[in-house]
């Protein structure tokens, strides 16, 4: 096998992974808007009162909406604001941003299946900005674990 | 340079974050509806064949607040406050009048609850069931039923018991919480708590706040004078 047909073998799943991380850090990017939106909703006052079709109210004004006087959506746009930049840099090569990213996306995709519980048993309704971060961060776990996948099967050529 | 690219990135990123929260901030926090912004303040009150509404105060007073609440509405919940130090603070320059707007779809014993009030009303104690029902709200709105807790309320309230559980599910409350549902959706409320002061709409944001609301009342009167 000659040097240039090992580079384009290499390449494709390099392509892959970059496009992976690209995606990763796009995601990141409408959790980030989400969160945001959340916390200044929170912060303002704005979207608590009590509508006839959505659950937001309940959910925003139920005592886990906030950790002590901090809103937990600025907790998650802290957290799709880190996993925004450790994507971008395992973009540019920077090998410990996916591990990093990867132990990111973990302890976020725990925190979303505990308040996707709290929604559903507890507060006995739903957020529809909540249920989009949830999906986001199910989307950024999906993501890191196929990325893992390529790298073990490009190591394994 | 393509080392430092991700980095200017991140940062670009953060400061367009940044700005954004900081322009939604800022955005006009009253957005009126569409049937209020295009009705002339005339308009806004609608005269109805409204029953004898549940109202605290001098029929007279120059400031005439009225609320739109479902009990089990916690945003409700932390108006009810509110509105007593209101009460307590501008005596009789006040008049505060409650309406039932039960959100169902969203809150189970919101209706059980409204038909409470009105029951316990109908013994004199309207205002005693509303405050137990806003100040306990956290006690009878988690459970997997109200009716142990409102009857407890009752109790406590030295009702006639046997009048009670024949009232709250009795024609007469029921259809005093849906006199007051329709007079809500004709005027275009679409969620609790909506606050009225003389005829017109408080935005929600001015109103949850003792403060604002003080500033608000006190520009009304002001006005007045």
């Amino acid at each position: 096998m000659t040097n240039s047909t090992l580079d384009n073998d290499r390449a494709g799943p390099r392509r892959r992974e970059a496009l992976l991380d690209a995606l990763a850090a796009l995601l990141s990017l409408v959790g980030l808007a989400d969160a945001i939106y959340l916390t200044v909703e929170h912060l303002s006052g704005r979207s608590v009162r009590c509508t006839v079709i959505a659950g937001c109210s309940e959910v925003l004004s139920s005592s886990y909406a906030t950790v002590g006087p901090v809103p937990l959506a600025a907790l998650g746009a802290l957290a799709y604001f880190t996993a925004f930049s450790l994507a971008t840099l395992a973009l540019f090569g920077y090998k410990g941003a996916r591990t990093l990213l990867a132990a990111l996306v973990a302890v976020m995709c725990a925190m979303s299946l505990w308040l996707l519980y709290v929604q559903a048993f507890v507060i006995q309704h739903f957020c529809q900005y909540c249920l989009l971060s949830a999906a986001v961060t199910l989307c950024l776990a999906a993501l890191v674990i196929a990325r893992r996948l390529l790298q073990r099967h490009a190591r394994s050529r | 340079m393509k080392r430092f690219l991700p980095v200017v990135i991140i940062i670009a990123v953060l400061i367009v974050a940044l700005g954004g929260a900081a322009m939604l901030m800022r955005e006009p926090v009253s957005t009126p509806s569409p049937a209020l912004s295009t009705a002339t303040p005339t308009q806004r009150v609608v005269q109805t064949e409204e029953q004898p509404v549940h109202f605290k105060g001098r029929i007279d007073a120059p400031l005439q607040l009225e609320e739109f609440g479902d009990y089990q509405c916690p945003p409700c919940g932390q108006f009810h406050p509110v509105v007593q130090r209101v009460v307590a603070q501008y005596g009789d320059r006040v008049r505060f009048s409650f309406r039932n707007f039960p959100l169902v779809t969203i809150h189970k014993f919101a209706a059980e609850a409204a038909r409470a009030a009105e029951a316990a009303g109908a013994q004199g104690k309207f205002w005693e069931m509303h405050d137990l029902l806003y100040e306990r709200q956290q006690e009878w709105s988690k459970g997997a039923a109200a009716r142990p807790f409102i009857l407890k309320y009752a109790q406590e309230l030295g009702l006639d018991m046997n009048r009670f559980t024949q009232d709250i599910d009795g024609a007469v409350a029921g259809m005093r919480v849906a006199q007051d549902e329709s007079v809500g959706r004709i005027r275009g409320v679409t969620g609790t708590p909506t606050l009225y002061l003389n005829g017109r709409e408080v935005p929600f944001e001015q109103f949850m706040d003792y403060d604002k609301l003080r500033a608000v009342i006190d520009a009304a009167l002001a006005g007045k004078s």
